[in-house]
């Protein structure tokens, strides 16, 4: 035992090994009345590292190659195949890492709908919640790149589509887009570059902003169901806040039982489903990509359709889709700018009045049906649809000043309830 | 007070220093950026393509593939042709005025004045891409809607075009389906992808 301290002395006179295990784990105060919603920014992390380790070991076996074998099938997708037949427990490890993709997309969600009611980026959070804005943003760029890999129908027309959203924008648009494909058509060009990105680029800015966003969390303490700051009340001797508990044990911990039931959800999924009915893996894209045939319908996967949906529902103005484009964008952008358009005196949704409350279940249910519809093939009347919710989609965002202003709240307690 | 002073030479100096900086920065990003342009090979793929179209019937399409994109070659017979005016009304841009096709193919039948029944497109569509499917028959369904006069259909968002590539009110894309440079080098050989001068 002695041995081993003094073997921790000499690594702390070098390193803070010490005064990082406090200050993050067993000497972080966090509120003592986190509940169910506070399990997902720890899933959201142990994605993360199951995407990194079985996204290490396919690139072990995958070929980003988009020219024909012998048998007149594209490398790329034919080394997806063979991991799935041929490498021992590739099957394992590439449905691991493709319901991994859409239960980072779950875990997300459901950790921002936990930001949205308990009002996790207001002041002094407004950092943390713009570092999660980007982690998102960057977990779409993440996704949408990894799903040309395997270079099915689905890969290369849903690529297509996406980088010709870039060529609506005016004048330069069609350069652009000849700049990101490096060809001018989706090629063997843009998946070794989307191969690139996917595995090397992407990866290394989102464990950077994974850092930020959690070196922004410690730096002002968590936020909590209460929406009112622990950190006032604080204990006179020791300076540490009355409601507070140390993390580690007590978080991590609790978060082991949330592992615990992630993962059976998880294994599920994986073992029974882990094409989720062509919601987490499309059956067009079992099929080889053909730049000559588009299939019958195409979608994005579920965590982009909501997106993809305010895209359809802006008809194009001035001969250009562009219009479409920006509304898509927007709905992203806006999402940054949450911290300022939010004016109520209060965080969290206990302590809010009715007319928040009315306008986040219209916002949510909007979201949840735009999603569903970006699934469906269009017709007039789901167009129609479409258009109501998407106006829903920003109007809870621009009007939000106003009706935050008005809304009555009630009063906040002092201390943490139970 | 005068501890505070700025020292004039030595900000110019930084300031010097940094905007010379930023330039290397910009000059050392652009061959990165340049490299994710085409190679000259990808290039040299796009070159025109000399295509072959004896066996084309009257009423049907065939697909070649220029730059990576399939171009499509329909041999429009006369009761394709005729249809064409009568759907003049439903259209975005009839004449084709915002849409990209050579001088000589922006007329009603987008194509040569001599060959004005081959019809030469770039079958994507112009709305985010995808191939658009071909109604090719004057068959209304649910998809083309009533009274079709026959054209193309796109499975990703609906746009529908008629048998000149022009798409239809209502349609999520902006403009006609473009129309490639091409020459006919014979009766039956085509050449895509090049401009011809006076056809």
């Amino acid at each position: 035992m002695g041995m081993l301290k003094q073997l921790l002395g000499w690594v702390d006179d070098r390193f803070p090994l010490t005064a990082t295990w406090k200050q993050h784990l067993s000497e972080y105060y966090a509120p003592k009345n986190f509940n169910f919603w506070y399990f997902f920014g720890s899933l959201a992390l142990l994605v993360l590292v199951l995407q990194l380790v079985t996204g290490i070991f396919l690139t072990m076996h995958y070929k980003p190659d988009a020219s024909l074998n012998a048998a007149g099938v594209p490398v790329a997708f034919a080394s997806v195949e063979y991991i799935m037949r041929d490498v021992n427990w590739g099957w394992l490890i590439r449905y691991l890492h493709a319901t991994g993709a859409s239960m980072f997309f779950v875990v997300v969600y459901l950790h921002m709908f936990r930001g949205l009611i308990y009002g996790s980026y207001q002041k002094p959070r407004e950092l943390i919640w713009i570092f999660g804005c980007f982690i998102y943003v960057a977990l779409m760029a993440e996704a949408f790149m990894g799903y040309l890999l395997p270079w099915g129908q689905m890969s290369f027309w849903g690529a297509q589509v996406i980088v010709n959203l870039f060529t609506a924008i005016p004048f330069v648009g069609e350069e652009i887009g000849i700049w990101i494909r490096g060809d001018y058509v989706i090629s063997d060009a843009t998946l070794s570059r989307f191969f690139a990105f996917h595995v090397a680029a992407v990866p290394l800015v989102l464990l950077g902003l994974v850092v930020m966003h959690l070196v922004a969390l410690h730096e002002v303490g968590s936020n909590n169901p209460d929406g009112i700051e622990i950190k006032k009340k604080k204990d006179p001797e020791t300076h540490i806040p009355l409601d507070g508990i140390p993390f580690h044990p007590y978080y991590t911990v609790k978060d082991i039982v949330g592992v615990s039931v992630f993962l059976i959800v998880f294994s599920v999924i994986m073992f029974f489903t882990p094409e989720m009915g062509g919601y987490f893996l499309e059956a067009n894209n079992f099929v080889p990509a053909d730049p000559f045939k588009t299939p019958e319908h195409i979608a994005p996967l579920w965590y982009f359709t909501a997106f993809y949906s305010i895209l359809r529902a802006v008809p194009p103005m001035f001969d250009s889709q562009f219009p479409g484009v920006i509304a898509m964008g927007m709905a992203i952008v806006v999402l940054f700018l949450l911290p300022w358009l939010d004016k109520s005196p209060v965080k969290s949704i206990r302590y809010r009045g009715p007319i928040y409350k009315w306008a986040l279940t219209l916002f949510i249910a909007s979201f949840l049906i735009l999603s569903y519809l970006g699934t469906l093939s269009t017709t007039t009347e789901r167009t129609l649809v479409a258009q109501v919710c998407s106006v829903i989609y920003f109007l809870f965002f621009i009007l939000m000043p106003w009706y935050t202003r008005m809304d009555k709240t009630k009063p906040e307690p002092e201390r943490v309830t139970a | 007070m005068s501890n505070n002073e700025v020292n004039r030479t030595r900000r110019n100096l930084i300031l010097a220093t940094s905007a010379l900086g930023g330039a290397g920065m910009a000059a050392a990003a652009w061959p990165f950026i340049a490299s994710m342009s085409p190679s000259d090979k990808a290039k040299g793929l796009g070159a025109p393509v000399e295509v072959d179209i004896s066996t084309l019937e009257p009423g049907a399409k065939v697909v070649f593939k220029w730059r990576g994109q399939p171009v499509w070659v329909v041999y429009r017979t006369k009761e394709m042709l005729d249809g064409l005016a009568k759907v003049k009304d439903k259209l975005i841009d009839p004449d084709s005025n915002s849409s990209k096709q050579p001088g000589y193919a922006k007329n009603v039948f987008r194509a040569t004045k001599k060959r004005p029944e081959i019809l030469v497109l770039v079958g994507l569509c112009t709305h985010l891409g995808c191939s658009p499917s071909d109604k090719l028959k004057a068959l209304s369904d649910a998809e083309t809607g009533p009274d079709w006069q026959g054209g193309f259909y796109c499975p990703c968002h609906g746009s529908r075009f008629d048998l000149a590539g022009r798409v239809y009110k209502t349609s999520p894309a902006p403009i006609n389906l473009p129309v490639p440079p091409y020459t006919f080098l014979s009766e039956t050989r085509i050449l895509i992808g090049e401009e011809s001068k006076g056809a």
